[in-house]
């Protein structure tokens, strides 16, 4: 047997398991995209607003659940008004365009959560411990351990549980089907009569409560700074990979990415001389995977006709 | 003229794109209960400004109805949303049918319905009769929308509209690129969901044979304007209707000659 | 306006096909090129004036321009500007560094050549990828290009602290240059930078006027409204957009070696960053896509934001009361809101606003 391969196990677990929190952001991602057909690059900066917020109050002796209500109340009123003034006014218009006023969004908060906040570096503690665990003991064949962090599987069961909530959401309520409706063709949405801007009004505010749980986890997981807003730059490939159009594919993505990225820098970053590779080479890996299933792994396949 | 109040009664409107782009000057159309009526005009004459004014998705794209007003049942509706319209039973039927691509023919139905707030039983129930009146797409529920041929997509788009239970379609150019055949098949489906529904339509038309067979009164507009209205057999026997809108009806006529109908006055309805 | 193109009789195909139909609009410019920008301003302009805002202005504005071509022109979003202007800066920069004989202007040259090769290498996926997703392309160009830099020190000739002091004996711009008085020292300082980046963005600017109003734009155009329409009137479609990448990336590689070495004076890959490519972004937006002139009026509005709040800050509050956190702020916050606004309003950017205010000004003051 080869010897390494407990290593590799390890490392793949390891990348595994990041890869969930990359999922984490994939998910608001894909929600909004699915439902408006808007890639919406703010994402990341939502992601910090949300956790800024919280920490802001948690800092100040505020309690846990109060300090949370009060960011999830403020989250939901932001994606309202984000609808109200961005997207409303631009219904019908080019996807190119959305995604623009998306990118002018995320500069703008940019600018505000700095200006609110200071640019310092927090911390989060979700008391959740972050003492591994035996998952297996002797795991059969093999003979190995397989550890885990508890902050892993409880990062991987909430992303499971609202993964597996908006997936049935979608598919079998009546409200999800006018979602993917809207995503479609905005023009024909409203001429059946569905409410489009109420409508967007549901999705960025959900969008924005997903933001507080991915934020309030990558908060723990590496501080609440400035830097957050790169989870945006972690979630592109993953959804990408994934299919901008699923969002059992943002989970699959983000396996994909996170394993890939881990053994990328373990085992080919001696061939390319340096390390940091893991930038460009989750991008890289997403190529590879687009270059074989141009819309994603599970992504919707593009109807055309002149 | 009867005394009853029309179901839809557009007077003298005005519509203007961006607040520049004049797309409708002096546009008046009447139609009763129950009543097919035809809006006939070449491309860019503003058959389908018409109708966004009417189903309140002119705003969507930027235009405005400027002047006159749109009343159906007698309520003005220019306060009114799309999502209101729609509540009220005034249903568009798009031009170039905009079927949801990625939804399944179904699925496409049941996007009509959700203006209803309907039980699942009745949903199933409205399910089977659209599937009745448009026994094409049955076979074809499961399929991508987007995958369909025109002609099935047409009836799933005007399918999709009768799930809202809708007084009143505004019927978009359902002729477009479809076969004669086709064509003639979907005019028979708007008769009957005409006869035996109680459902009234406008339906713009390039078309003009065919519309004006089905139709009980016609329009016709020219450049934004109507220059002509009168019942569909009135207008079918008119010389310059025939010459104009169906290739010829007096022998060897020159079209240097054929008199158009915008250096008329615009007729006053 | 007091002259317009109604009533000018055209006799031949040539004086139909000419960049500037109108005489007045040859005139004028020929007056500003010339006569402003060649003479009065580099007679007169302070070195303030050349190398924080003229300099840059322009360099942003070919830099855009490059983005505008595969964006506004041919519908391919891109996310790597600033990674293939580094790899122009770079190529300059070490062609000048390890051939001795050569000159500047064939080393942009080449750099924009090499660029534009990364840029098709980057750009082939877009043969099967479309739309958003072809972000990740453009995506892994740029961060491949951020960790190719910093990863092998040989590009920066190994030294250790990352940037390299560009020296005027790097300024070769013509043979036997020593002899006259524009020497080395001359094109090092800010009035022969200025000189030297005026020419190529002006060479540029009529080169890219040309491509998009022969049959290379127009095919590029096509292809962005819809492509398999465009396939199917017999364009290539694989050809035109691999153009589109080449020609987009050529541009930004040239925008890349003249950032470096008439810009800001120094070789520094973090300077190319993925903020840098989003800047790039807002000027293609904010000026407006598809268009040569907004390309130009959205760089000179996205950088000179900042500045004229610092300037105006400075003389209103006195000197340096407004801290750089602040001025970063504000400009971050009026750039987002301005983006979003000009989008639901004004589409078409400054370039649009320019042109309706055109149109009006014509009838100004009989209507409005």
């Amino acid at each position: 047997m080869w010897e390494g391969l407990p290593f590799f196990l390890e490392v793949l677990v390891g990348g595994l398991l990041s890869g969930v929190m990359y999922s984490l952001v994939a998910i608001g991602f894909v929600l909004i995209y699915k439902s408006s057909g808007v890639f919406n690059f703010a994402q990341g900066t939502m992601l910090l607003f949300a956790a800024l917020t919280f920490v802001s109050m948690t800092e100040r002796q505020v309690n846990f659940w109060v300090a949370f209500s009060i960011t999830l109340v403020m989250m939901v009123i932001m994606g309202i008004i984000i609808e109200r003034t961005v997207m409303r006014p631009l219904a019908n218009q080019s996807l190119l365009s959305l995604f623009m006023a998306t990118v002018g969004l995320n500069y703008f908060l940019e600018g505000l959560a700095q200006g609110v906040w200071d640019s310092a570096v927090h911390g989060v503690d979700l008391g959740i411990s972050n003492d591994p665990i035996f998952l297996i003991e002797k795991f059969p064949i093999l003979g190995l351990d397989i550890i885990i962090s508890q902050f892993d599987i409880a990062a991987a069961l909430i992303a499971g549980s609202m993964i597996l909530g908006l997936t049935l959401f979608f598919q079998y309520t009546r409200t999800g089907l006018s979602l993917r409706a809207v995503s479609d063709d905005h023009m024909a949405a409203m001429a059946v009569g569905i409410p489009l801007s109420r409508i967007w009004a549901i999705v960025w505010a959900v969008t924005g409560v997903i933001c507080l749980i991915a934020g309030l986890l990558w908060g723990d997981r590496v501080s609440v700074s400035f830097t957050l807003t790169a989870a945006v730059l972690k979630g592109l490939p993953v959804i990408l990979i994934g299919g901008l159009t699923s969002i059992p594919g943002a989970i699959v993505g983000g396996l994909i990415i996170g394993a890939s990225e881990k053994l990328g820098e373990i085992y080919l970053a001696e061939i390319f001389g340096g390390q940091g590779i893991e930038h460009w080479w989750a991008y890289t890996t997403a190529l590879i995977f687009l270059m074989i299933r141009p819309t994603g792994i599970f992504g919707e396949k593009e109807i055309e006709r002149v | 003229m009867s005394t009853e109040t029309p179901i839809l009664s557009i007077k003298n409107i005005e519509v203007l794109y961006s607040r520049v782009i004049s797309a409708l000057h002096g546009v008046s159309i009447e139609v009763q209960k129950g009543e097919i009526v035809s809006l006939l005009g070449a491309n860019g004459s503003g058959k389908t400004t018409t109708c966004k004014a009417v189903s309140r998705l002119l705003e969507a794209e930027r235009g405005e109805v400027s002047k006159g007003t749109i009343e159906y049942n007698g309520v003005d509706i220019s306060a009114m949303s799309p999502y209101d319209m729609v509540k009220t039973g005034v249903v568009q039927v798009l031009e170039g049918r905009h079927i949801f691509g990625h939804l399944t023919v179904e699925e496409n139905l049941l996007t009509g319905s959700f203006i209803r707030n309907a039980d699942s039983a009745s949903v199933k129930r409205d399910l089977d009769y659209v599937y009745s009146r448009f026994n094409r797409i049955k076979d074809r529920r499961k399929n991508l929308g987007g995958l369909c041929s025109g002609g099935e997509q047409q009836m799933v788009a005007m399918g999709r509209a009768m799930m809202a239970k809708p007084n009143l379609i505004l019927l978009d150019e359902p002729s477009m690129g479809l076969a004669p055949q086709l064509i003639e098949e979907i005019f028979e489906i708007v008769k009957t969901l005409n006869e035996e529904d109680g459902v009234s339509f406008l339906v713009s038309e390039q078309n003009a044979n065919i519309a004006l067979k089905y139709a009980k009164t016609g329009y016709i507009i020219e450049n934004g304007r109507v220059v002509l209205k009168g019942s569909a057999k009135e207008l079918s026997e008119s010389d310059s209707v025939k010459d104009m809108y169906m290739g010829g009806g007096a022998e060897d006529v020159s079209f240097s000659d054929v008199k158009y109908y915008h250096r008329r006055k615009p007729c006053m309805v | 306006m007091y002259y317009r193109e109604a009533g000018r009789l055209v006799k031949s195909f040539a004086a139909d096909r000419r960049m500037l139909p109108l005489m007045e609009d040859r005139f004028v410019t020929t007056l500003f090129v010339v006569v402003v920008m060649y003479g009065l301003v580099t007679w007169l302009a302070s070195d303030y004036i050349f190398s924080a805002i003229l300099i840059p202005m322009m360099v942003l504005g070919v830099a855009t321009l490059g983005l505008n071509i595969a964006t506004g022109y041919t519908g391919q979003l891109s996310l790597g500007t600033a990674g293939f202007m580094c790899f122009g800066a770079f190529a300059a920069f070490n062609l000048i560094f390890r051939l001795d004989w050569m000159y500047i202007p064939l080393a942009f040259f080449l750099a924009g050549l090499i660029a534009g090769l990364m840029g098709i290498i980057f750009g082939l996926p877009a043969l099967r990828i479309k739309g958003f997703y072809l972000i990740v392309s453009t995506l892994a160009a740029q961060f491949f290009a951020e960790w190719v830099f910093n990863a092998y020190p040989w590009f920066l000739n190994y030294t250790s602290s990352g940037v390299v002091n560009l020296p005027p004996f790097h300024y070769k711009v013509f043979p036997f240059q020593e002899l006259t008085p524009l020497n080395d020292a001359f094109w090092h300082s800010s009035r022969g930078r200025y000189l030297i980046t005026l020419t190529i963005t002006i060479a540029l600017i009529v080169a890219c006027k040309n491509m998009v109003r022969s049959s290379t734009g127009r095919n590029w155009m096509a292809v962005r409204d819809m492509d398999i329409a465009a396939n199917v009137i017999g364009i290539s479609v694989a050809k035109t957009k691999l153009m589109a990448f080449f020609v987009s990336t050529f541009y930004c590689g040239v925008a890349g070696a003249m950032y470096s070495y008439c810009y800001i004076g120094n070789l520094d890959f973090m300077i190319f960053n993925l903020r840098r490519s989003f800047l790039v972004m807002f000027m293609v937006i904010v000026g407006g896509l598809g268009s040569i002139l907004g390309s130009f009026l959205g760089a000179i509005f996205v950088y000179g934001w900042p500045i004229l709040v610092t300037r105006l800050g400075d003389a209103i509050f006195g000197g340096g009361t407004l801290d750089t956190a602040f001025v970063e702020n504000n400009s971050k916050i009026v750039v987002g809101t301005i983006i979003i606004v000009l989008l639901i309003r004004e589409p078409g950017g400054f370039a649009a606003l320019w042109n309706t205010s055109k149109q009006k000004l014509r009838v100004w003051p009989f209507s409005k």
